[in-house]
């Protein structure tokens, strides 16, 4: 299913469009509930789709799927996906518990989507930009070749047409599957990012929970504005691998969005009711660097 | 006799060797039934050394580029180079050891060298940390890029990293920023770049100096994406699967030149670098040498834009319409 599909279903549906006139259109079948995994009390789904799938009893924010991300970010119906069908291959012939094939197929199925990236065209508060948004369902939103090769494209479509790039990132790392192929997609992406900064084209970046590995450590950082979702985890090595290596446990909040904050890591946490709008303001500021 | 390193696979032939030793130790003019014995020994040991050493599995070359008698940055620096001046700091935070930036010569060529750093013992390792960069290594290692790129002096690299350091301080300060950075500045840097793996090619904290304008590796050393025993406990949830990941991950030279990645492969002697770093270190310097003449007549943009068409072509991907 290509993202267009998403948003024709989603009208079947009646899921959410997050716009104040679709609010009112939102219809979620009544008595559908969820537990806050953060404070354990239930929220409706009517009202967490309402409330951009943050707890209204805590403030929680609950993971969002690649075509949640762009109804939220994109101004209403100007979002057009491109590089809708790379998606990736299998070139090592990789199997470790089971074939990567394996993995693949059923990403593919869980998520009704090619690849753990979905890019397009779009306009954030009028500013024409491309959008990118990262999926961590499909196989955690590793990056293997097609994830980088569409990241790149990314960031060169948005050079060939003066566009300012915007991505919310959220993924493990490099998939481990396509081996030094996926450690390579950091240096071409980081080197992809680099060029939009020569040319003078603004980059915005999103952190979400969780944004880790070989993704934080090449395109994800090199925003010229970083923002982080709030509780996000975000990091280079891995909680588990440091407690191992250290041989002791992690202070509360190690590597939380607001750790990052205190550390200088990151511009600001933005709650994401508030995100729309301070990205399309950081837009309003950056959009002129170009003209200079 | 000098106790050496045994890696596992080797462990045979380590025997038949040491027994060679205790035999040759005895007088042999008095014993003359044991000439006979050392000679069928010795041709023992010649045929076990090409079957142990002749092929080695992806996991054996792991082991080998592990070895702590392999030659580490620091002895080609200071075989390979003349009138070197070490560049310590990152000017905001310390110097980390487990990084070396120098200016140095090689050749008659001045260059910028940087490098991971292991020690040759437990003392020199627990103050080079292993190997393992903090944020405060690769950000030296960018000031130096930096600085090569200012005087035109080409850039050389050798990569010997299990990977970046995994602690909370190394997060505290921006671990993930500072690779960032590092792989940004070396995709743009309008000098030539040349990087040499010589050991171990751990991950990010490899790539942030691991990649350029020409990769050469040793025959034994490896570049992964993840080290075969994390890839064995994620997705095996055992480590003891590691030899088998090894495979799986395609990290050895040979294997990297299949993927497009890898330019050039230095053979190494039989069991490996360590047991004559000289041939090694004389067969390394003549690669980098006609790797950075071959590069010295490019112009800086066009080296720059090269490199950034060799990044674009590396993946493989299915799906796509153009
Ligand atoms: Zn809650």
């Amino acid at each position: 299913m290509s993202i267009s599909d998403w948003f024709k279903a989603r009208e079947s549906r009646r899921y959410t469009a997050l716009d104040g006139d679709a609010l009112a259109r939102a219809e979620v079948p009544d008595g559908v509930w969820t537990k806050c995994s953060a404070c354990k009390k239930i929220v409706y789904d009517g009202q967490l789709v309402e409330n951009v799938r943050v707890c209204p009893h805590c403030g929680h924010h609950f993971a969002m799927c690649a075509a949640e991300r762009v109804d939220l970010l994109a101004d209403p119906g100007t979002f057009a996906e491109f590089d809708s069908r790379v998606s990736s291959a299998d070139p090592l012939g990789f199997t470790g518990a089971k074939p990567y094939v394996e993995s693949l197929d059923a990403a593919r199925e869980q998520c009704a989507m090619p690849e753990a990236v979905v890019c397009g065209r779009a306009e954030i508060a009028s500013h024409p930009v491309v959008l990118g948004v990262m999926d961590f369902r499909f196989i955690g939103a590793s990056m293997g070749s097609a994830v980088g090769e569409k990241i790149t494209r990314a960031f060169e479509t948005a050079i060939a047409e003066r566009r300012a790039v915007v991505l919310v990132t959220s993924s493990g790392g490099a998939r481990m599957q396509e081996g030094m192929l996926s450690l390579m997609q950091m240096a071409k992406t980081a080197a992809a990012a680099r060029r939009l900064a020569e040319e003078r084209l603004p980059y915005v970046s999103v952190l979400a929970n969780p944004t880790m590995g070989g993704v934080t450590a090449s395109f994800a950082v090199l925003a010229d504005v970083i923002f982080a979702e709030p509780g996000a985890l975000v990091g280079f090595a891995g909680p588990r691998v440091i407690e191992q290596t250290i041989k002791q446990h992690l202070p509360k909040g190690f590597q939380s969005a607001e750790y990052l904050l205190d550390h200088g890591m990151v511009d600001d946490v933005v709650p994401r009711g508030q995100l729309t709008a301070r990205v399309g303001l950081v837009l309003d500021y950056l959009a002129g660097g170009e003209r200079r | 006799m000098t106790r050496r390193y045994v890696m596992e696979f080797e462990r045979p032939l380590a025997e038949l060797e040491t027994k060679l030793e205790e035999l040759r130790r005895l007088d042999l003019a008095q014993n003359p039934e044991l000439v006979h014995e050392v000679d069928e020994l010795t041709a023992e040991i010649e045929r076990l050394r090409e079957s142990t050493y002749g092929t080695l599995s992806a996991w054996e070359k792991v082991q080998v580029s592990r070895h702590p008698d392999r030659p580490k940055t620091q002895d080609y620096i200071e075989t390979l180079c003349t009138d070197v001046i070490e560049l310590h700091g990152d000017r905001a935070f310390g110097d980390d050891e487990a990084i070396v930036a120098a200016l140095a010569t090689i050749g008659g060529v001045r260059t910028v060298v940087l490098g991971h750093r292991k020690g040759k013992d437990t003392r020199e390792n627990i103050k080079r940390n292993f190997g393992m960069v903090h944020p405060e290594g690769f950000r030296k290692a960018i000031r130096a890029m930096h600085l090569a790129e200012r005087f035109g002096l080409p850039i050389v690299t050798f990569i010997d990293t299990p990977g970046a350091y995994p602690g909370i301080e190394a997060e505290e300060r921006g671990q993930a920023w500072a690779i960032a950075e590092a792989l940004s500045v070396l995709s743009g840097v309008q000098v030539p770049v040349v990087c040499v793996g010589i050991g171990e090619g751990g991950s990010g904290g490899a790539l942030a100096i691991g990649f350029g304008d020409r990769l050469i590796m040793l025959e034994n050393s490896y570049y992964s994406v993840i080290s075969p025993e994390a890839c064995a406990s994620i997705l095996h949830k055992d480590a003891g699967k590691a030899a088998e990941m090894a495979g799986c991950l395609a990290l050895t030279a040979e294997d990297l030149v299949e993927l497009g990645i890898v330019d050039e492969v230095v053979p190494e002697p039989l069991g490996g670098a360590h047991r004559d770093p000289g041939a090694v270190m004389s067969a390394v310097r003549e690669r980098v040498l006609g790797a950075l003449g071959a590069l010295a007549a490019a112009e800086p943009a066009a080296i720059a834009e090269r490199r950034y068409e060799r990044l674009r072509r590396i993946g493989v991907i299915a799906g796509d319409v153009g």
